[in-house]
């Protein structure tokens, strides 16, 4: 199906909770409200036309320019995506690919430290167990309901989300200069 | 469990209502067969496997953090650095985002001299892959014939490039330097060499007795499994079967990129029939090895054919990327050695060279996460057939 | 040797006790396998048939620390590794050797700038005999800082000077001084 189908398929069934769409770029994504993740993300598995088998990976990315003086040019307001890339399991002729995003602020309820929460995935597919905990691990975004959102990559005592812009790196860790 | 009367010789069966102990054992990170750095925390009752949990992390090396503090010719060699066997790929990868962003077209040569070094690359891989699976199962003499045939190709890129591990040498625009004069003939001679060598290593692995018992029937991993864990590459392909209909699910296939629709090769997806020994089922440790096998053959076959293309191929090795990156975003998958690896940028909307974010979807990371139910109720013997069925790279993983 | 020499046959060589111990220890270091990063594959290709570790000895990997006296550190080390790296510096028995293989443990390599999590020099974690530097290095640098081990071995002193072996003593502390904090205080 071409992304403009795709898009055509959602629309019909979420009529406006499909905040906004684009599909000029070079990947087509849609926009949705974190409350509605887990409904949209069901019915494009389990939907015959659709059938997105794959979640491909999970990305967040940090919306801020930390630079005080460059941040009026920046072109965006601060704030946290989460991009869900999907694909079918399909011969060639078939096969399609189509994105999810969602936009989040960089803290919850904007107070630092109160990390932005969104429904985990994990009970549609189990690649989003362990890429959910990257993504909080390195950007910071916590996902109600996974099994067991512990950090992946880094050791458990680590201080900080990496992947956030204004991140700070460490002086030290453990007796072992880093810097 | 007194399950007296069945086989004893099923070692997974417990013969006497003895009541043992649970018990934690640490497998890694220091361990010569887990490739690398990846720890295994097994949960096992006697010698049979509860539960694995895969720990990793130990060799995070920040390369998305670096990402976006660098422009995209001074990423590529961090790509290299992610899957340190097949390097070539990733900058193929890393290339083909950046060039999706920027809406390049590269020219028909450079792609011809991608495919040709990608493929090459996967052959390496999978020798590496061949030989420290042996290695893993207690059989020295595959890891050093493999060896022997990958000096060979490292010797071809490091005439290509000046480097034997990290390349860097496909960049964004097409691929850094022309091939150098007579190549392309070293290049055949050493197809020609490679092709009857094949052969030893089937007799070597394939249909040894002892490789055959310690990987057949083990690690079964279902179609269904496999697709709900995101696995790819010769991990999913090993658990798809061709008379029930299945896809031939390789992105060179289903989404050609770099011209792979005008190359012909064939998809490796089981069954095997002229192969397949007694006691392997489709989706056990067995194919997945043999997928990357006759993988190898495939990629001969394209190389030939590059080779040949390469003769009359049209236009510049080369196009000069735009200095800046236009605002926007692009996710590229291509078909690595050990699985799709997608890589994902983020332009800025300032005039930058920087890029906001990158991205490494990772293969290997998908795969492993299969492990724990790949290795439930297994021996603990078999843990490491299994592991090195997966052919992880540490590197690629925590990037 | 003074007056024992050529008071026997040719077949028989003099020479000192310590000597003669450290030509046999430098004639078969037992590496541990321990790779990281991309320099275990290079480790790899050394100890394969065209490079051949063998040559000079250093051929029988050992998958323990405990039965190894050359740890070569192949590759990143980083944070969640550097106490495990420890750890095996640890069990091994002395007198055991370092090699740093690559710019990554020389001094955090390419990961110097923005690798939040890489330690900067394995030389922080455990003490360093030979440096070999490269990214990665080629197999034929990694058999020269054997090689430079072996010197070392060679010289030990431990049965003459009845002092224990010298062990090498991290030249760096860690941490660097600032230029304010290098001026004397006033």
């Amino acid at each position: 199906m071409t992304p403009a189908a795709i898009l055509d398929v959602l629309k019909q069934r979420f009529g406006d909770k499909i905040k906004s769409s684009k599909l000029d770029g070079p990947d087509p994504f849609a926009v949705i409200d974190p409350s509605d993740l887990l409904e949209v993300c069901r019915f494009l598995r389990d939907d015959s036309r659709l059938g997105f088998a794959f979640l491909n990976c999970i990305s967040g990315v940090d919306y801020l320019e930390p630079d005080p003086k460059k941040a009026p040019k920046a072109g965006f307001a601060p704030h946290l995506e989460v991009v869900y890339h999907l694909s079918n399991f399909a011969p060639k002729e078939r096969f399609h690919r189509f994105g999810l995003k969602l936009i989040l602020p960089r803290w919850k309820d904007n107070k630092p430290g109160a990390l932005p929460e969104v429904p985990s995935v994990t009970s549609l597919w189990r690649t989003a167990d362990w890429h959910e905990r990257e993504v909080y691990d390195l950007c910071g975004v916590w996902f109600t309901g996974h099994p067991e959102l512990t950090r992946i990559l880094l050791s458990d005592d680590w201080q900080g989300h990496p992947l956030r812009k204004d991140y700070e790196f460490p002086l030290e860790y453990h007796g072992i200069r880093a810097r | 469990m007194a399950t007296a009367n069945l086989a004893i010789t099923d070692p997974t069966v417990i013969e006497f209502d003895v009541r043992t102990d649970e018990m934690l054992v640490n497998m890694g990170p220091q361990h010569p067969s887990t490739h690398g750095v990846l720890r295994l925390v097994l949960r096992t009752d006697g010698e049979v496997i509860s539960e694995v949990t895969p720990h990793l992390g130990y060799l995070h090396r920040c390369a998305e953090k670096i990402g976006e503090n660098v422009t995209p010719i001074q990423f590529i060699p961090y790509t290299d650095r992610m899957d340190y066997l097949a390097a070539m790929n990733m900058n193929l990868g890393f290339s083909m985002a950046v060039e999706k962003l920027c809406a390049m077209q590269v020219p028909e040569k450079a792609q011809v001299i991608r495919v040709i070094i990608a493929e090459m690359n996967r052959i390496a891989s999978h020798l590496v892959g061949m030989g420290a699976y042996g290695l893993d199962l207690g059989t020295f003499s595959p890891f050093l014939y493999a060896f022997r045939e990958r000096e060979m190709i490292l010797d071809l890129f490091e005439e290509v490039c000046g480097a034997r591990l990290t390349y860097s040498y496909l960049t964004v625009g097409g691929a850094h330097d022309d091939l150098p004069a007579g190549w392309v003939e070293a290049c055949q001679k050493f197809l020609d060499y490679l092709k009857p060598r094949i052969d030893e290593y089937h007799t070597l692995l394939t249909r040894n007795h002892i490789f055959v018992q310690r990987t057949a029937n083990i690690g079964l991993l279902s179609k269904q499994q496999a697709l709900t864990y995101g696995c790819s590459g010769p991990m999913l392909r090993g658990s798809l079967d061709r008379t029930q209909g299945d896809p031939e699910f390789d992105l060179r296939k289903i989404e050609p990129y770099c011209g792979y629709e005008q190359y012909d090769f064939k998809a490796v997806v089981p069954p095997f029939p002229e192969w397949v020994p007694a006691g392997a089922v489709i989706g056990d440790a067995w194919h997945r090895f043999m997928v990357r096998m006759l993988e190898v053959i495939e990629s001969i076959k394209i190389v030939e054919q590059g080779l040949r293309k390469y003769a009359t191929a049209q236009g510049s090795h080369r196009i000069d990327p735009p200095k800046h990156l236009p605002p926007g975003e692009a996710y590229v998958e291509t078909e690595c050695p050990r699985g799709q690896m997608g890589f994902y940028v983020v332009g800025r909307f300032t005039k930058d060279p920087v890029p906001l974010r990158v991205r490494a979807r990772s293969s290997s990371f998908c795969n492993l996460s299969v492990t724990n139910e790949l290795c439930h109720r297994c021996l603990i013997a078999d843990v490491p057939a299994i592991v090195g069925s997966i052919d992880i790279v540490m590197g690629e993983i925590d990037r | 040797m003074g007056w024992l020499e050529g008071r026997f046959d040719e077949s028989v060589v003099t020479t000192t006790l310590e000597q003669a111990m450290n030509w046999a220890r430098e004639s078969s270091m037992w590496p541990m396998t321990f790779g990281l990063a991309c320099c275990a594959i290079e480790m790899m290709a050394v100890g394969c048939s065209r490079f051949d570790i063998d040559r000079f000895g250093a051929g029988a990997f050992r998958a323990t620390p405990r039965q190894a006296d050359l740890m070569i550190v192949a590759g990143t080390v980083n944070f969640k590794m550097a106490s495990r790296v420890r750890r095996l510096y640890n069990q091994m028995p002395d007198p055991k050797f370092v090699i740093a293989m690559g710019a990554c443990t020389c001094g955090g390599g390419p990961y110097y700038m923005y690798g939040y999590n890489v330690v900067k020099g394995v030389d922080l974690v455990v003490p360093v005999d030979v440096y070999v530097p490269g990214c990665p290095p080629r197999p034929e640098a990694l058999l020269e800082g054997l090689m430079r081990i072996q010197d070392k071995v060679k010289g030990m002193k431990s049965l003459t000077k009845g002092q224990p072996i010298d062990m090498p003593i991290p030249s760096r502390t860690g941490y660097t001084l600032l230029p304010t904090e290098l001026a004397p205080q006033v």
